[in-house]
């Protein structure tokens, strides 16, 4: 188990045509060939990989100046891959691991309310209404 | 020549990706200072632009990460990102690795920095050029300083690699202007993404137009990811440039928080010549 490999897939790929053209003909297959190259990936994060699970790559760590370009690849919406984050948190727990998990991160209103600030409003703020 | 130009700017992708997302009224004052940025910078008839960027895993990933790097090619590809999602075009940026030889030269000689004949350009660097170089015929030097994978570059390293900076463009005789590009506050690509500590940002924006060192320097990374999230660390750009411009007085020209953008979009420069 390891974000470092994780992470370094989605580095790998977000940076290359020919690993994203592979990727979109067999996702397993070109996730499979990383681990084969000494990539030390669990079950877990393979198949969060493959499926895309947004959720659960944020949930493991992932940052997401990584993570955003996944997301964008699989054409996921900007506002339905904040959701999928979120999602994951409230699904899997706090972040596990990385940047993120610096200073505990639980989630959007843990985190509202450790800066003193209304979730609500930071809520109002990604949906862009101003 | 003195370097001729120093100012920051904000880079965030939604800036142009998801500018149809924004408050017009806001987005369009933003754009306008850009305009006027590149005005004044194109005024002071630069030679090459060094722009201080701390990219998002597009070069460089944790197998290998430098504290400081320097290009040194004789162009840069860009965006690396989607050019639909960034709203950028595919561009090639001219460099000029005679300059960039130099500027190293120096540079390493009071401080550590990798230099790299590949670059290609993320949102950090392409952001800025398509407002301050939009026809790509100014030779840019891209600068790079960790900013995202800790350990990370220690502030008061970014300050030294600022002044080592500043030795290096006076050194040679082409009129050099650089530009630092950096969030201030934010939560950029996470859950928090939108969520903007404006009064943190105009206290940061403060010490910087005072070009305070001890002020600029008194932050820990465990404070600023508490009060200005993990997007807060790209200030080690500005303090960059803080240093290269040794003393000179700042004046911030645009600070808004665009949400959608992530950021309180910033334009800011020092008077040099004061
Ligand atoms: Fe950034």
């Amino acid at each position: 188990m390891s974000l470092y490999y994780v992470q370094k897939f989605l580095y790998e790929l977000n940076r290359s045509e020919q690993v994203q053209a592979a990727f979109r003909a067999d996702a397993t297959a070109t996730v499979e060939s990383f681990v084969s190259e000494g990539a030390d990936l669990s079950e877990e994060e393979v198949a969060a990989l493959v499926m895309p699970d947004i959720g659960k790559l944020f949930h493991l760590g992932c940052n997401g100046q990584i993570l955003m370009h996944f997301a964008a690849f699989h054409q996921i919406e900007w506002q339905d891959y904040l959701q999928r984050m979120r999602d994951g948190i409230d699904e899997h727990g706090p972040v596990r691991e990385g940047v993120y998990a610096m200073t505990g991160y639980e989630g959007t209103d843990a985190h509202s309310t450790a800066l003193g600030q209304n979730s609500a409003v930071g809520q109002q703020n990604t949906n862009g209404d101003r | 020549m003195p370097l001729v130009f120093a100012g920051v700017c904000s880079h965030a992708p939604g800036i142009t990706g998801r500018a149809d997302q924004a408050d017009p009224v806001v987005r369009d004052g933003f754009y306008a200072a850009f305009e006027q940025m590149r005005h004044d910078l194109e005024t002071t008839k630069p030679d090459a632009v060094v722009i201080v960027a701390a990219e998002h895993f597009a070069n460089f990933f944790m197998n290998n990460m430098p504290s400081f790097a320097i290009g040194m090619a004789d162009f840069y590809d860009g965006p690396i990102e989607d050019p639909d999602w960034l709203a950028i075009d595919k561009f090639r940026a001219p460099g000029s690795r005679d300059i960039s030889t130099r500027l190293i030269a120096e540079v390493m000689e009071t401080a550590d920095v990798s230099y790299c004949e590949e670059w290609k350009f993320d949102h950090g660097i392409a952001v800025p050029l398509h407002f301050l170089t939009p026809n790509f015929d100014l030779p840019v030097i891209p600068v790079n300083i960790n900013c995202q994978g800790p350990p990370l570059t220690p502030l008061a390293r970014a300050w030294n690699f600022g002044e080592a900076l500043r030795r290096a463009c006076d050194a040679v005789p082409e009129r050099i202007a650089i530009v630092g590009t950096g969030g201030i506050s934010h939560w950029p690509a996470t859950p928090d993404s939108g969520k903007i500590n404006e009064a943190w940002d105009r206290d940061f924006l403060d010490r910087w137009c005072r070009n305070d060192r001890d002020d600029l320097l008194d932050y820990t990374d465990e404070s600023v990811y508490a009060d200005a999230g993990q997007g807060g660390f790209e200030i080690r750009t500005f303090l960059t440039v803080a240093a290269a411009a040794q003393g000179a007085i700042g004046t911030v020209h645009f600070c808004e928080p665009i949400p959608i953008f992530a950021v309180s979009c910033t334009i800011a420069t020092y008077d040099l010549a004061g």
